[in-house]
């Protein structure tokens, strides 16, 4: 019997980065295995494009090892640099060519030669659905064209790695499952996809590995599910019309925290349909009737919340600014 | 292929790219050669009747031989002008998100510049061609061969070079476009404290000494005796001195700025 070693596609230690006395990443250690979608999910200012940007050999790292598909991002950026591909959070388009000359132009950069260049051309026009906007110019192009574009550019030159920051920040919902679905279509042809997100949800549905990053610094990782264990912030909340309600149904059901003022009873749990069903259920059976229920999933918030003991920046202000309306 | 090679082709794309773009947005072009033939119109018709009659040993003086004395004076000042595009072009690149994505490519060193150089030295031909031919419209006549005309070419060329490449590493220096389009502006100024419009010998002193010593003169009086006969002499060896020491040195100023913004805070 054999056994073959698979490098990680990315793997670092240590990394540090500062912006003069502003520290950014304070000692990131990351694993990727290859053919796998891992998501760097944090809150706007968490160090997650500043990440990008140094595997991608944009910036070099103040300290810190670096290897990306079996390449030191230091010593040989180049031999990286051939084998990544990288959509950023803004568009790396040039706007006074139309898409094909775009995506032209990555064919030449990446010296695919003239047959193999048109047809890499046009078999990505096609399946990015910008085959009718190919000869416009960009100012004719939406917002997801943009970023479809965007993202066929990077795909030109057939790149093991692909790093997509926050591939779907600003998008409609119709647009952002495209993509979804496109990043997905990635993956299961063995690419390694390394994208950031602020949206647990997208993490949860792409990524088969989640790193959360706060301050700079991994503050929990695992698979989707995993990390959902970790949340206590999933439950079920039920509404009733008397106190009496409220205590009979604490009584039949366990790990539920009652709220005698408003006639609350929170239930924690999956979410899922069977869970509910069993609880709903039980509580028929027992007679008890329930005037509203609603579930609450959890949220980036929660998942901060549970992993650092405070809330993202954004919710902490959110909170702040809710305090002095009141 | 080899590393040259790639060199090479790398440099022909992004050659090509900026040619695409000057094709697709030609008012940048257009404006770049409408501000050197307004100066030609207005130094021929407004003061070249008084500038003319005031020219030792040009002739019959007046007009036509204002006309002769300042068509080399005006093909300077189309270079200096035509230089300020390449500022603009590199700043709104280094500006826009492409040059991130160039960056985490394999591309050649230098590939991106050498582009943008290259684009804006065809773009002034260009310019040089339409400013020329307007002059010779209006009347200008040389006595030069064939062979003078191409060394005068040359010379221009040559200087073009060198101010391209000072205008690209000013367009890198640039934090904005619109700092990029004023800061080569000195650029145009020179030329008119040269001897392209009036002799250096009027100038008051100090004024004299520069005008005579900075590097626009010795291409002036240059491009001077090939078109209109004259002595050139030393001032060729300054003249040629000149520009490859101007190019050379904002060549490493630039590739060094180019280098050095990979570093950057992001945004």
């Amino acid at each position: 019997m054999t056994i073959t070693l698979t490098a990680p596609a990315i793997s670092t230690r240590a990394v540090r980065k500062s912006f003069g006395e502003h520290i950014v990443l304070d000692g990131v250690d990351l694993t990727v295995a290859e053919g796998t979608i891992f998501a760097l999910l944090g809150p706007n200012g968490a160090g997650k494009t500043t990440m990008v940007r140094i595997l991608s050999t944009l910036i070099p790292a103040d300290g810190g090892d670096i290897w990306v598909g079996g390449h030191d991002v230091v010593t040989d950026p180049d031999a990286v640099r051939a084998l990544i591909g990288v959509t950023g959070q803004f568009s790396a388009v040039d706007n006074l060519l139309t898409g094909e000359e775009n995506l032209r132009l990555m064919a030449d950069l990446r010296h695919l030669g003239r047959q193999a260049g048109d047809r890499r051309v046009a078999e990505l026009l096609e399946r990015f659905d910008l085959t009718g906007a190919a000869r416009k110019p960009l100012s004719t192009y939406s917002g997801g064209m943009r970023r479809r574009l965007d993202l066929a550019m990077t795909l030109v030159g057939n790149p093991s790695v692909i790093f997509l920051d926050e591939p779907t920040t600003g998008l409609d919902p119709r647009s952002r499952r495209t993509m979804w679905q496109i990043i997905r279509e990635l993956a299961t042809d063995g690419v390694t996809i390394f994208l950031t997100t602020q949206y647990l949800n997208e993490a949860d549905q792409l990524a088969d590995y989640v790193a959360v990053l706060d301050h700079g610094l991994i503050v929990a990782e695992g698979t989707p599910a995993e990390l959902k264990r970790r949340i206590p912030g999933g439950h079920i909340q039920l509404q009733f019309a008397d106190p009496d309600a409220l205590r009979a149904a604490v009584s039949m059901i366990p790990n539920a925290t009652p709220d005698e003022d408003q006639l609350i009873l929170q239930v924690p749990g999956d979410g899922s349909v069977a869970s509910l069903r069993r609880v709903l259920d039980e509580l028929d059976d027992a007679r008890i009737t329930v005037e509203h229920l609603s579930i609450h999933m959890p949220d980036l918030d929660d998942v901060f919340f549970a992993v650092t003991g405070h809330a993202t920046t954004e919710a902490a202000a959110r909170q702040e600014e809710e305090a002095l309306q009141l | 292929m080899t590393s040259l090679a790639y060199t090479f082709a790398d440099s022909a794309t992004m050659l090509r790219r900026n040619l695409k773009h000057q094709l697709r947005y030609p008012s940048l072009t257009l404006m770049l050669a409408g501000f050197p033939i307004v100066f030609l119109l207005l130094f021929v018709y407004v003061f070249g009747g008084q500038l003319g009659s005031g020219l030792g040993g040009h002739g019959a003086g007046g007009r036509d031989a204002y006309l002769t004395y300042v068509v080399p004076g005006i093909l300077i000042i189309t270079v200096a002008s035509a230089a300020l595009g390449t500022a603009i072009s590199v700043a709104s690149d280094m500006t826009g998100g492409i040059i991130d994505r160039f960056r985490t490519m394999a591309i050649s060193r230098g590939a991106v510049l050498t582009g943008h150089v290259i684009g804006s030295l065809l773009q002034t031909l260009a310019v040089l061609v339409l400013v020329a031919g307007v002059s010779l419209a209006i009347g200008f006549r040389s006595n030069a061969s064939p062979l003078e005309w191409l060394a005068a070419a040359g010379m221009l060329a040559l200087f073009a070079f060198a101010l391209i490449w000072l205008s690209a590493a000013l367009g890198l220096a640039a934090k904005s476009v619109e700092t990029a389009s004023n800061t080569p502006m000195f650029l145009t100024l020179l030329p008119f404290l040269s001897s392209g419009f009036v002799a250096t010998a009027t100038m008051p002193a100090g004024l004299r000494q520069f005008a005579q010593y900075e590097p626009f003169t010795p291409v002036t009086q240059t491009v001077r005796g090939l078109l209109t006969g004259g002595p050139i002499g030393a001032q060729a060896i300054a003249a040629i001195a000149w520009s490859a020491g101007i190019a050379l040195a904002s060549y490493l100023w630039a590739v060094r700025l180019y280098n050095r913004r990979r570093a950057a805070e992001p945004n």
